[in-house]
């Protein structure tokens, strides 16, 4: 069930300039969140920042009652999010959306592919996939190796694969140029940058790979409500808010080929 | 404390959602009782199924919002055989915003949505800024207002809103123009027109390049219009733009409004509605004021 809370910082960091990451305690008992789920943060103080912003969860943590979130600074919203300290509150409606399968195989050969914020989702889907006896691949990549914010925190439940596009840091290249993506692999999961996700989800395709994409497009309600932040798939306009943000390829040809 | 009335309508309190922003009102079913409300106004519904306008279909601007998302819906067949039977149940005036192309578009939905028991209630949307055909075309000349609003009333028996476009040199008028052609009720304001530009790109914000503003920006404008409206006919007056809170809805009340809809407030708070009619009944407690309807058009 969805809910709005109150929340209370109760850590922060910030792994490199760009990206902050705040864990967040729910005081009691919090709702069960599905690897890909997002929550909506609302943003106080600033007349520029009306609606919530969409956060995927990087981390939850049922049992604790923690959740956490990995936070690309990219405007005025996600600024003043970084500019929050231990102790602050944050009200969140969560959890929101329709996340990625876990239910597959446990005998899955499965990489897990992740770009700049995109690598966010993909700690808490390394967490359930390990906890089901699989333990994926996880190759992520950015422009240059501060646009990497984490990946030590992968290495106990994933293979962890590195590329920037300028070398600074892992392969050489792009995602999709990495030996390991050229594997036959039964699953991919993705999650970043749009070009980066139709590539990879072109890939895919052309070598029949069950593949998902986690959407980001702009949103209003958050809920399915407002018909603001819809995706072309091949069943026409569908909101990245709940039939998404992860989509399954099958149903994204339209998306991915153009 | 609350009850007010639109023509037939009996609402338990003045507060109601505003189309477009409430889907079908499941959405927010987590969280709040839809009980609670006086009403609420789904999303606009049309003759045939539409897929709406592409992406981008919002930006957010300061304290409010652009939106062009061309009134995307299953059509009112869907509605009738698959979403109404979801909804009917629930203990409140569920009211379906009509839109439509042509005035025989428009007929053909109310038709329709007339033989549903439980909708007592349209809201005829004469005022859609984003499609190409209709809309707000409809709701822009007073004499197009009134043919359109004259049709609907020969097939539509129940309690018909029509939703005002303030995207007019003198609203007022048009008001006047509906009422004379059977209207049992305005509602007012749609969003205002507008456009954002990506200054870093050099192009529009939204793929259908201009949208409607809503949000707390636009909140003084429909007051206004309200008062406005609200002086130039005898039928009620339902109104919305930017309400947020309890008090916004008073100012609404005071301007002349008898029932106000919540629309953009709810991608802000969903229970936002729930605490609307809580507070209003808490000022009206500390203002010793027994009966809502005392202060509607007090201004």
């Amino acid at each position: 069930m969805k809910e709005i809370h109150e929340f209370t910082i109760l850590e922060r960091r910030q792994p490199t300039p760009q990206y902050v990451i705040l864990v967040l305690g729910h005081g009691g008992t919090m709702q069960p969140i599905a690897p890909g789920q997002f929550v909506e943060v609302q943003v106080e103080g600033d007349p520029r920042v009306m609606l919530r912003r969409p956060i995927s969860v990087h981390d939850a943590d049922a049992a604790k009652g923690t959740l956490t979130l990995l936070i690309q600074i990219v405007g005025n919203g996600t600024r003043r999010l970084a500019g929050l300290k231990e102790g602050d509150r944050l009200n969140l409606v969560y959890p929101l959306g329709h996340g990625f399968t876990t239910d597959i195989d446990a005998a899955s050969r499965t990489l897990l592919v992740g770009g700049g914020a995109g690598i966010a989702p993909l700690l808490h889907l390394s967490k359930a996939l390990s906890a089901k006896g699989i333990r994926p691949s996880v190759l992520l990549g950015g422009r240059t190796a501060s646009l990497i914010p984490v990946h030590r925190e992968f290495e106990p439940y994933a293979d962890v694969l590195l590329c920037t596009d300028d070398g600074s840091m892992g392969h050489h290249g792009m995602v999709t140029t990495h030996p390991a993506f050229s594997q036959q692999w039964d699953m991919i999961y993705t999650c970043g940058p749009t070009p980066m996700m139709k590539a990879v989800a072109r890939s895919a395709a052309e070598r029949n790979i069950r593949c998902e994409v986690s959407l980001e497009n702009m949103m209003a309600c958050g809920v399915g409500a407002c018909l603001c932040c819809v995706t072309d798939t091949d069943q026409g306009h569908r909101c990245v808010c709940k039939d998404g943000p992860v989509f399954d390829i099958s149903t994204m040809k339209k998306w991915y080929q153009c | 404390m609350l009850n007010v009335k639109i023509h037939n309508l009996k609402l338990k309190n003045p507060v109601m959602t505003a189309s477009g922003t409430f889907g079908y009102g499941e959405e927010f079913a987590d969280f709040i009782d839809l009980n609670r409300l006086g009403g609420f106004v789904v999303k606009g519904t049309t003759g045939t199924h539409r897929e709406g306008n592409p992406y981008p279909r919002m930006v957010e601007t300061p304290s409010g919002m652009l939106n062009s998302v061309g009134l995307q819906n299953g059509g009112v067949e869907k509605f009738c055989s698959e979403v109404y039977h979801r909804i009917k149940h629930l203990d409140t005036n569920i009211i379906v915003n009509v839109s439509g192309s042509s005035i025989e578009e428009y007929c053909s939905v109310a038709e329709q949505i007339d033989a549903l028991e439980k909708i007592p209630a349209i809201e005829l949307n004469i005022s859609c800024p984003n499609v190409k055909h209709g809309g707000m075309g409809f709701g822009t000349q007073p004499e197009m207002a009134a043919e359109v609003v004259e049709a609907v009333r020969k097939v539509y028996h129940k309690t018909l809103i029509v939703k005002l476009s303030p995207n007019v040199t003198n609203i007022a008028e048009i008001a006047k123009a509906v009422e004379g052609a059977g209207a049992d009720s305005v509602s007012l304001i749609n969003t205002l027109l507008g456009m954002a530009i990506d200054i870093e790109r050099r192009r529009p914000c939204m793929a259908n390049i201009t949208g409607g503003l809503s949000g707390p920006a636009v909140k003084p404008v429909a007051v206004r219009m309200v008062w406005q409206v609200a002086h130039a006919v005898k039928i009620p007056v339902v109104g919305l733009g930017g309400i947020c809170t309890a008090e916004d809805a008073i100012e609404f009340l005071m301007a002349g409004a008898t029932a106000i809809e919540v629309g953009t407030a709810n991608f802000i708070d969903p229970a936002v509605t729930v605490k609307i009619i809580d507070g209003m009944e808490e000022w009206c407690k500390s203002h010793g004021i027994n009966d809502i309807n005392e202060i509607i058009g007090i201004v």
